[in-house]
């Protein structure tokens, strides 16, 4: 329960002292210590009415303490900012919500996008080192350098703590849907934490930005994917979307899903990440209209020049009835390195009865798998046509 | 803040440009120089006229030349004054070398 508020919490109050403080490590700090004392205190005095505005005033309070303390060793030479004054026009009541303001201090283009994908977990996410670490598979040293790296950057080169003005909107808001995008893909492949992590990322960015299209695009595609997240999964296996258990698909979350893009669609957009939940809303249908998810396929063909995507379009044209020309669409792809080429072809050959090339377009593939659960389906699509 | 825009040039682009474009180029780093928010800029004189100095056992030791064997040679370089990474960034992107081949390095200045 405790730990549910702090979780929902981090991101609105760490955002709230990087703006008062414009210091990411003084942030952190003065939040850690204001979420240590409400574990002592809550308990037996109870959680205050607004626990993010009790959590802001005394991470504040705390953070002028120390400030003070380091005044008035450098009283002399005058390097800190005088806080009095900011405590005095501060209204505990109205916490100003500041994560927009963080997500693209996070995800600014100047930090290395490792940078970016940790930081945006850490900051805006509250996860803990060691967790980004065995997320993303490195050493928990790696990521602790990578972060401070990342946080020393904003620092000293000046990376500003607000939103980017219109002229430069579009490209910065490109950033930051990346990011987020780029955790939900770590995350679908089969950590869910940070599935989820990017979803609650993508809520805070479309109800900061209501006005944006593609962010809403952007929390459609992950909300719908995510509702699905149970039924991809049997024990260790993956399944397919045809072979999956509806009846383990979050109908809430899906509706959620079709809601934002709703709005997506209202506001005009029509961008990729639009088009992606277009046709991710289309497959989670009673009937799948095959015709046109492919139809969707070659918007977004249009739009991003993909091959990968391109692919995904021959599936489409396969699942609408036409696997000879989805084999040719596949075979003029150069995807040599890419395991999905292979399977896609070993479906498709299958299906045109070609068996012999079926099955080495299988073992292609296999060689290719880099996770235990793709070896075994792939296998088993070898050896059980 | 501070920020150091030192300029890397693609040797002989410049040369490369029309009358008409070289002096459209040469106008925008005027304006650049010009710009309240410039310190100060300067252009420098090809590569081969450097010099680099080392000191060594108390003797100065002197290299001809450009030492370093990158592709892109500094050509200049602007301190400016801007309020954040942001605008230091958007004048950054503004110096012609920027799109003709070469890159803008923009580093904040240490503040004293």
């Amino acid at each position: 329960m405790l730990e549910e508020v702090f979780r929902d919490e981090w991101g609105r109050v760490l955002a709230s002292l990087v703006g008062f403080l414009r210091d990411f490590d003084r942030a952190e700090e003065a939040a850690q210590e204001a979420f240590a004392i409400a574990v002592r205190r809550w308990p037996t005095s109870g959680m205050p009415d607004n626990p993010g505005a009790w959590l802001v005033t005394t991470a504040r309070n705390r953070a002028i303490d120390r400030l003070r303390r380091e005044r008035t060793l450098a009283e002399k030479i005058h390097l800190l900012p005088a806080p009095e004054a900011v405590m005095d026009e501060f209204d505990d009541s109205v916490i100003k919500d500041e994560r927009l303001e963080l997500i693209f201090t996070c995800c600014h283009p100047a930090l290395p996008l490792e940078g970016q994908v940790a930081l945006t977990l850490r900051a805006l996410g509250g996860l803990e080192t060691a967790d980004i670490a065995r997320a993303f598979m490195v050493s928990e040293e790696t990521m602790r350098r990578r972060l401070s790296r990342a946080k020393n950057k904003i620092k000293l080169a000046g990376i500003p703590f607000a939103v980017p003005g219109a002229h430069l909107l579009p490209d910065r808001l490109d950033a930051v849907l990346a990011v987020i995008y780029l955790i939900y893909n770590e995350g679908y492949r089969g950590r869910v934490d940070l599935g989820a992590e990017a979803v609650r990322l993508g809520r805070v960015l479309a109800a900061g930005m209501p006005d944006e299209p593609e962010a809403h695009g952007l929390l459609a595609l992950m909300t719908i994917h995510h509702a699905r997240r149970r039924a991809r999964f049997s024990g260790e296996d993956l399944v397919l979307l045809d072979d999956q258990d509806r009846s383990l698909w979050d109908m809430r979350q899906i509706e959620a899903g079709r809601a934002a893009l709703d709005r997506a669609l209202v506001l005009g957009g029509r961008g990729a990440y639009v088009v992606q939940a277009v046709i991710a809303s289309l497959q989670t249908r009673e009937r799948i209209n095959w015709p046109q998810v492919a139809e969707m396929y070659r918007r977004l063909v249009d739009l991003t020049g993909s091959p990968v995507v391109e692919l995904n379009c021959a599936v489409a044209v396969a699942q609408a009835g036409d696997p000879a020309a989805a084999l040719r669409a596949v075979d003029r792809l150069d995807l040599d390195g890419y395991l999905y080429f292979h399977s896609t072809r070993g479906e498709l050959l299958r299906r045109l009865g070609r068996e012999t090339e079926a099955r080495a377009a299988y073992r292609r593939a296999i060689e290719l798998a880099t996770s235990t659960p793709e070896r075994r389906f792939l296998t088993r699509r070898l050896e059980h046509p | 803040m501070q920020y150091a825009l030192m300029i890397y040039n693609d040797p002989g682009r410049l040369e490369a440009l029309s009358d008409a474009e070289r002096e459209a180029a040469y106008a925008e780093y005027f304006a650049l120089t010009d710009d309240a928010r410039c310190v100060v800029g300067a252009q420098l004189q090809p590569a081969e006229t450097a010099t680099g100095v080392r000191v060594t056992g108390g003797r100065t030791l002197m290299t001809d030349g450009p030492f370093a064997d990158t592709k892109e040679v500094l050509g200049g370089f602007c301190l400016i004054e801007a309020a954040d990474l942001d605008e230091a960034i958007e004048l950054a992107a503004r110096i012609p070398a920027a799109r003709l081949g070469g890159v803008v390095e923009v580093r904040p200045v240490v503040r004293r």
